[in-house]
Order: structure tokens, then C-alpha cells, then sequence
């Protein structure tokens, strides 16, 4: 009774701790502009089933994607057991579902146990990759202590989990084996029974092995799932929305904005009455709240697995421009802004930017507008947009532009073409042949 | 070699006449020396397929794509309802562009502007004419056995996902194609797209057309071919960079085409 007491206390904290930071997290990707994502929503269902939950755009790197494959069944799969160890834990029983599913139970233990192997797998081959393979996509200036702190924490913790699991289960089956009062015959070991030769014979000690393994197990999942929201590893849930909310126009279309239409249509036509803009911001995009909500969600969703920043031609070819580092900023800086929001009220000005503060012009002003990066996400990312919002910002409310694009901006505008050309020689290559 | 015969859309309207295609030429095809040359190989493919068209002459400007991509919406959107306007004014309703930057401004971001036209690269046209047996390979030049690669442009791949057009026009020559490994949806940018064309790179330690090129000299090509002016620029560049004019030809798919059709 005391332990179910206990089960039911952490099970609320942890789920009102999780639902607190969840709604900050909501709150802070609504700092954002409303742009509407919610057409066509049976083609967004097809793109979310088959990028995220199909994992399709992951199958171009085959290792990454087998192993991810491992982790990705694992978590979803095991979530199962999940359900039984919850509801044994609020109500005091012992492999509840044993009984009502009788031989389906073996398969389905069997198959955790599998999976939880594969999973354990995947994660040391990942831990190895990152800290001894040393792969140079999981390096650059923004892979910092923290990102790399935070890639090893998950990869860790998930090697406890399975272990706890197993280890649960090996015990478990000793018991089963020696007779144990409550510990009824259930349950398909094919992993875990080469664990039990190592466990001790005494059944107390068995006991205190399977009940701490529990314990650690369901309370290390508790913690895992109030970690997410501070952690990379929030991509397992916002990659479904993330994908639902893709854009679905050509990835070389860029937005036309509103705003600007009125006045040019104005410019060229006095009597053109401009359509009501419900509220007239800025033009392009300084600190997070001029971009939109889906820019500030891509930034919570990004894993930081460098797949855009290793395809970047500006990226391979040296220049500062990382399009992991923008997201990873954008979401660094609208974190800040959140704790701002938390200590000090709505209307705080901090003086910072995410323009500046956190992403350089040298940075923005490196893009070929290529789209390598947004082609290359798993979860339908566009650092590409952001970039262009810190350009319109710089070239449209500060005219702050490198001096060879304003040149450029100049011969459009007089000549009609970005060169120093006069118009009347475009003809000109119709006569030398 | 066949007369170049051009007609503007100015002279064609003053007869009362209607062109089936407006070829939008682009600044590039219009005044850079080299992209000159594709203009007019688009040109000579249109007169020797009997296809009636025009182009815009001295009433064509800018696209605005340059701007658009530096974040100059402004100066984007005048050019853009500038240009909307002669072309509403003409009653168009197909262009072919020469370029693939112009191809996907014109096509993705002008009719949200008031400028709806069926608008194809000069790729496509290609691909749609060989596919009604109108264009073939015969008369001209043989490129049989010769290797080479082709080199996607970013606004005509990634951007509009046109991948097989260009390579249709690559595969009735009878050449050995190859592929580079950065190729297609995973195709490496020349270097020149987002206005780069316009200024002088970041610093870093290699300039990305050489990083390019690298990967095109891997496959010792005879010819690199690719379908957008700017590349043209940066991937001659690359080529020059390593004094391998002569061994290495960059060549638009309108150049390949129109040679081996002897046009």
C-alpha cells in the first residue's frame, strides 16, 4: 500500500512537472508570427506518417538509419510494457496483463527483450560514434559542452533504462524459476535468462534486485520525460507535428509578403486602395518573435544530428555559416526570452537579439539559398528561412547589406538587371552570332 | 547553320499575331558573354522544332530573384508587378525561361502577385519535345562515348524537384553518363546561388565552385553539362582554375542540343 502511495505521488509530480514545462514550451513557440499551416490537411497526415513516423527521409545515411530504426521501434514498442509496469505500480499487482493475454503475453515480453537489446545496440554504437569515432558531423563551434553533454545524457540514460529492464526481468525469471510466492510463471526471456547465472540464489536478494530494478526503471523514465523538454531529445515528440506542419509549396518559393505588396501596388498605382494588414510589424526578422511560430517549433523539434550543416556548401567549404547553429540560437534565444517572460513580465527587454547576439551577419550572408539543409532534415527543418528574415531585416529597416549587394540592388533597380548594363542592349545578343 | 530569327513581342503584337511561347531570356542569357551563346542555341532549338515565339527585347527586366534572395522584398515585388504587367498586358500564357532562377521566381512566386502563366525551364521544353519525336540527335555533332556529368542546378532540382528533364536531353546522345556522388535532391550548389553571384565569398578555405568542380574532375569528364547561367560562370571558373579548359567542356543542355542537332 505504501509503495502503491509512493508509485502514485512521483506518477503526479512527474506528469505535472512534464505539463507545466510543456505549456511553457507552447507558450513560447506562440512569441511567433501566425502564418497558417492548417490547408490541406490529409496531404500534411501523409507527409507526417511517412517523415516521421515512416522515418523516411532518414534511409540516405544506412547505418545512422538502421540504428535509429533500433532505438526508434524500442521507444515506441516498449512503451507497451510501459503501460503494464504503470498500472502493476498504481494498483499493487504483479505482470497484470499476464493473465488476460495468456501465451501473447510470452511473445510480447519476448519481443521487448529483443528490442531492448537492439536498443542497447543502437545507443553504444552511437555513444562510439560521437566520443571515440569522433564523426565531424557531431563537431563544430556550436557543438559546445552542453550539446555534446546533452547527446551523451540521453545515450546514458537510455543504457540504464535497458539495463534496468533486462536486469528486472532476469530476476524475475529466477524467481519464477525458484517458486517465489507472487512472482507467478509469465513472461518470455530469450535475453535476459543469460543474465540469470550472474544473479545471486538467495531470494530475498533476488527480490530486492527485481523491486530496485522496477523502481530505478519506471522512475528513470519519470525523469527521461521531464528531461525532454530541456534536452535535443525532444525531437520524439515534435517530430510529428513538426512534419505535420511542412511546408508544401516548392522549397525554391519564398514567401511574398503581404505588407510589402500594399506599398509597392500603392507606389505604382495612386489610386490603389491597400487591403486592412491586421497589425504591421517590422520587416523581416531581428529577435524571435518577428519570425513564426513554425521557425520557433523547427527549433525545439532539431536533434542536432548535423545533417543540414554537413551538406551546407558554405558549411564544407569553411565559412561560419552552420545551419544547425541557427536553429540551435534561435532556439537558445527564445529560451532566454521564456525565462525573461518567467522573472521579470510580458514586455521585458532584455537589449539582446537574436540577430547579432546570437547569429552573426557573416553567418547570414554565407547562404546560397541552396535548400541543402532543408532537403537533408529528417524532420522537414528550414534554417533557410530564418536566414531570409535576418536579411530582410538588415537590408529592409537597417540598409545594412555588403556593399556589393547594394551595387547589385542599384543596377536592378536603374538598369533592370543586377549588372551595370544599360536595358537598351538586351537585344544585343541577337545580332552577334 | 541555320538564320537566327527573332521576333519581339512588340513586333509581333504590332502585326496582330500571337507567339505559342514567350522565351523569357534573362539577364544573364542577355548580356553575359558566355550565356549569350545558350540564348541562342534556345533560340536556333525553337526555329529548327517550328515553334512560333517571342521574347520581351528591351520591355524584359529583372525577375527580381537577386533581390528576393538578399532580402530586398521591396525592390523584389516592383520588378515582379512590373514585369506582371507587360506580360498580363501581352496576354501571355507559356513561357520558357533560360534560367532556372527566373524559371522559379516567375512560376512559384509571381502568381501570388497577379502573374499565373505555365512557365517551364528550356529543360523541360526539351525533354517534352524529344518525348513527341521532334527533337532528336542526328545531323550534328557525335558525342558518342564521350563521358558526362551533369550538374543540377539548386532552383531547378531541389527547388522544383526537375531532375530527369535535363538528363533526358544527356541520355539520346549515345554518351557514357555518369553521376556525381552529390548529385540530384543531394546535389552540391555551385556556389553562385542567394545573391552570392553578386559578391565576393564569405571567408573560408575553399571557394565552393572548386569544391564543385573537385568532385566533377573526380569522374575526368569530357564535358560538364548544366542548365543554369550562374553555374555556367562558377563551374567554368573551377575548370579554369585547374587550366583544364581544354580537356573539360562546361556545356548548357541547350549547347548539347543544338550541336547535336548541327543547329
Amino acid at each position: 500500500m505504501v509503495s502503491q502511495i509512493l508509485f502514485l505521488i512521483i506518477a503526479i509530480a512527474a506528469i505535472a512537472f512534464f505539463s507545466r514545462n510543456v505549456r511553457k514550451v507552447i507558450r513560447n513557440i506562440k512569441l511567433g508570427q501566425n502564418p497558417n499551416r492548417s490547408d490541406r490537411p490529409m496531404k500534411r497526415l501523409g507527409i507526417m506518417l511517412k517523415v516521421a513516423f515512416g522515418q523516411s527521409k532518414m534511409a540516405n545515411r544506412p547505418v545512422a538509419f538502421i540504428l535509429h530504426l533500433f532505438v526508434y521501434i524500442g521507444f515506441v514498442i516498449i512503451n507497451l510494457e510501459v503501460l503494464e509496469i504503470i498500472m502493476d505500480g498504481l494498483l499493487g499487482t504483479h505482470r497484470m496483463f499476464a493473465e488476460p493475454l495468456g501465451r501473447f503475453y510470452n511473445v510480447l515480453i519476448a519481443s521487448f527483450e529483443i528490442l531492448a537489446a537492439l536498443v542497447l545496440i543502437g545507443v553504444i554504437v552511437f555513444y562510439a560514434r560521437r566520443n571515440l569515432l569522433k564523426l565531424k558531423r557531431f563537431s563544430g563551434t556550436e557543438m559546445g559542452n552542453w550539446p555534446r553533454s546533452d547527446a551523451n545524457i540521453i545515450l546514458i540514460v537510455e543504457v540504464f533504462l535497458m539495463s534496468a529492464f533486462l536486469t528486472m526481468n532476469a530476476a524475475d525469471y529466477k524467481l519464477q524459476q525458484l517458486g517465489a510466492s507472487h512472482y507467478i510463471s509469465a513472461g518470455s526471456f530469450p535475453i535476459s535468462n543469460y543474465l540469470v547465472p550472474q544473479l545471486p540464489d538467495s531470494e530475498s536478494a533476488l527480490m530486492m534486485i527485481e523491486r530496485f530494478s522496477w523502481w530505478f526503471h519506471i522512475v528513470g523514465i519519470f525523469a527521461f520525460l521531464n528531461y525532454l523538454p530541456y534536452s535535443k531529445h525532444f525531437h520524439i515528440a515534435l517530430a510529428f507535428p513538426n512534419t505535420y506542419y511542412s511546408n508544401l509549396e516548392p522549397k525554391g518559393e519564398f514567401s511574398n509578403m503581404l505588407s510589402v505588396s500594399n506599398e509597392v501596388k500603392a507606389m505604382l498605382d495612386p489610386s490603389y486602395t491597400p487591403e486592412p494588414v491586421a497589425e504591421l510589424g517590422r520587416f523581416g526578422a531581428r529577435d524571435i518573435n518577428d519570425l513564426t511560430w513554425k521557425n520557433l517549433l523547427d527549433a525545439y523539434t532539431c536533434t542536432e544530428c548535423g545533417r543540414c550543416t554537413s551538406v551546407c556548401p558554405a558549411n564544407i567549404t569553411g565559412k561560419l555559416l552552420s545551419p544547425r547553429k541557427i536553429m540551435m540560437d534561435t532556439r537558445d534565444r527564445l529560451e532566454e526570452v521564456g525565462k525573461n517572460i518567467d522573472q521579470h513580465g510580458k514586455d521585458y527587454q532584455d537589449g539582446k537579439s537574436l540577430l547579432d547576439h546570437y547569429i552573426s551577419r557573416e553567418e547570414i550572408w554565407a547562404c546560397t539559398t541552396c535548400n541543402a539543409c532543408t532537403e537533408a532534415c529528417p524532420v522537414n527543418i528550414d534554417p533557410l528561412s530564418i536566414i531570409i528574415e535576418l536579411r530582410r531585416y538588415a537590408v529592409m529597416e537597417e540598409s545594412q547589406a555588403p556593399s556589393s549587394i547594394n551595387s547589385m540592388f542599384g543596377n536592378v533597380e536603374n538598369n533592370g538587371a543586377p549588372w551595370k548594363y544599360a536595358a537598351a542592349d538586351r537585344m544585343k545578343w541577337a545580332e552577334n552570332d | 547553320m541555320d538564320e537566327l530569327t527573332v521576333s519581339t513581342m512588340a513586333e509581333m503584337a504590332a502585326k496582330g499575331e500571337s507567339p505559342e511561347i514567350l522565351f523569357w531570356v534573362g539577364c544573364a542569357g542577355s548580356f553575359d558573354e558566355r550565356a549569350q551563346k545558350i540564348t541562342r542555341d534556345i533560340c536556333k532549338i525553337l526555329n529548327h522544332v517550328g515553334i512560333k515565339f517571342a521574347v520581351l527585347g528591351t520591355e524584359e527586366a529583372c525577375t527580381g530573384d537577386p533581390a528576393k534572395r538578399a532580402g530586398n522584398e521591396f525592390l523584389f515585388q516592383m520588378q515582379a508587378m512590373s514585369n506582371i504587367q507587360v506580360l498580363n498586358g501581352y496576354e501571355i500564357k507559356k513561357i520558357v525561361t533560360g534560367c532556372p532562377h527566373c524559371f522559379n521566381t516567375i512560376k512559384n512566386e509571381y502568381p501570388g502577385l497577379g502573374g499565373n502563366y505555365e512557365v517551364i525551364h528550356h529543360t523541360q521544353l526539351i525533354q517534352q519535345l524529344i518525348d513527341e519525336g521532334k527533337l532528336k540527335a542526328e545531323g550534328g555533332e557525335s558525342f558518342k562515348g564521350k563521358k558526362i556529368t551533369f550538374h543540377d542546378p539548386c532552383y531547378l532540382g531541389r527547388a522544383n524537384a526537375v531532375y530527369e528533364a535535363p538528363r533526358k536531353a544527356l541520355e539520346i546522345l549515345d554518351a557514357q553518363l555518369h553521376e556525381m556522388k552529390r548529385c540530384k535532391s543531394n546535389g552540391l550548389c555551385c556556389g553562385a546561388g542567394g545573391a552570392q553571384m553578386f559578391k565576393e565569398p564569405e571567408k573560408g578555405i575553399k571557394d565552393i565552385n572548386i569544391e564543385r568542380i573537385d568532385e566533377a574532375l573526380d569522374l575526368s569528364p569530357n564535358i560538364v553539362a548544366s542548365a543554369c547561367p550562374f553555374c555556367m560562370t562558377m563551374l567554368n571558373d573551377g575548370v579554369k582554375n585547374y587550366n583544364k579548359e581544354q580537356e573539360i567542356k562546361v556545356l548548357d543542355i541547350a549547347e548539347i542540343t543544338a550541336r547535336a542537332n548541327g543547329l
